[in-house]
């Protein structure tokens, strides 16, 4: 029959998206597990480095290590870190949003600005907005390790100690849950004071070689840290928004096949309820 | 017997979580052996095993890249690192993350003419969206 012949293949293209679009979904909820854990996995390192660090600069007053210092700004550092792939809902668009909220506070002061990108959509959109990028990393997949992010945090340090910049950001989106997924701009530098009651401790460590040596690479050790934790949970959040939009992508096609589906069964009886008047009077005729 | 807490962890992983007995791990000043009650320290380590002998007496071995030790009073935590870190592969690394700025800035214009086409595409997206609403209107 000639009359839905259109709507038909319509129907059957729908159908195929409908398929991709709930095999993506399935796949991301099953990544999606996977990133949670390692997010979890991630943690204990932060938190243990960040209280060594604090007793640390507790115990040596004498010795202050640049990144602890605070000092006048001229010029500031962001890590964006944005996804690689995209088909994850307004993820990446809200965090861009954030950021570029947060650097014209800074640019109102007069205070330029230097990126350090993680992920191809940042670089994308950067590239069409403009900024000062001096480092960049793409294509980290779903496991990254620290390794292939020791580069980029060291473009950014580098900068810091040699006086480029006077502050580090990091914006990420921080997972939430698998609904919620919020864009969080943090500083990574200079490391701000936490001023915890459990690090007033009573007791000094023996150190070897010596406090500033030690503090040096803690230091360093605890930005990579939080910068990889960034990605990790980015990608988590990657995994859950793409799962949202992919589970509302596969039921509004499933809600345009049943449209489809009506206007084409209208369309048949209307063929066919036309047919059988055609007939009727053409016999009425003879 | 006295035992004390151990954690072993790195950025990626928690790597070991146990009571053990002693331990004995490559040490920034050379090999140190440590035992419960051992006084407060921080120092670094050298790529290398750490040997520790657990509650059952059982001896077993992990390979850290190095790392910070940290004992206190009563627990002993090792921050691993995940890779061997040496200032010129760090260097090497920064390197290639500033190339692929460069890189990246110097094809803007493959970038511009893919944004391009990509606004393009949603606009006869847009059309044909439009398009179907009306016949579907028609078609009610």
């Amino acid at each position: 029959m000639a009359v839905g012949k259109e709507i038909r293949t319509k129907i059957g293209s729908i159908k195929n998206t409908q398929k991709i679009t709930s095999a993506m979904e399935m796949v991301a909820a099953s990544k999606m597990r996977k990133a949670q854990d390692r997010m979890e996995a991630t943690k204990p390192y932060s938190q243990k480095i960040r209280k060594v660090i604090g007793h640390l600069a507790m115990g040596n007053t004498e010795y202050k290590h640049p990144y602890i210092i605070e000092r006048e700004v001229s010029r500031v550092g962001f890590i964006v870190i944005s996804t690689d792939r995209g088909l994850c809902g307004g993820l990446n668009t809200n965090m861009f949003k954030d950021a570029l909220k947060s650097m014209k506070q800074w640019q109102d002061k007069d205070v330029e600005i230097d990126l350090c990108l993680i992920g191809s959509k940042a670089g994308a959109f950067f590239s069409r907005f403009g900024g000062n990028v001096v480092a960049r990393k793409t294509h980290i997949g779903d496991a990254p390790t620290v390794t292939d992010l020791i580069g980029t945090v060291k473009v950014m340090l580098d900068a810091f100690d040699e006086g480029r910049i006077d502050r580090l950001f990091l914006v990420h989106n921080e997972f939430v849950n698998t609904m919620t997924q919020s864009p969080r701009v943090h500083q990574l530098l200079p490391v701000e004071k936490d001023d915890d009651d459990d690090l007033k401790h009573h007791w000094d460590y023996i150190y070897e070689p010596d406090a500033k040596e030690l503090l040096d690479v803690l230091l360093v050790r605890y930005i990579e840290s939080l910068v990889y934790q960034g990605v990790v949970d980015n990608i988590a959040c990657e995994q859950a928004s793409r799962m949202v939009a992919m589970k509302a992508a596969t039921d509004n096609a499933g809600d345009i096949i049943d449209d489809l589906q009506l206007i084409y069964n209208k369309a048949r009886q209307a063929a066919i309820t036309q047919e059988i008047s055609e007939i009727i009077g053409g016999a009425a005729a003879v | 017997m006295y035992t004390f807490q151990l954690d072993i962890v790195s950025a990626e992983k928690s790597i070991f979580s146990g009571s053990v007995k002693s331990m004995v791990v490559r040490g920034e000043l050379g090999e140190m052996g440590i035992a419960p009650g051992h006084a407060p320290l921080l120092t670094s380590l050298k790529p290398g095993s750490v040997r520790l002998i657990d509650n059952n007496d059982q001896e077993s071995h992990y390979y850290v890249s190095g790392g910070m030790l940290e004992i206190q009073p009563h627990t002993t935590t090792i921050l691993a690192d995940t890779a061997v870190r040496a200032e010129d592969v760090d260097e090497a690394a920064a390197i290639e993350a500033k190339e692929a700025a460069e890189a990246a800035m110097a094809d803007q214009n493959s970038e511009i003419e893919y944004s391009r086409a990509a606004a393009e595409l949603a606009e006869a997206v847009a059309q044909l969206r439009t398009l179907q609403s009306i016949r579907k209107k028609a078609g009610k």
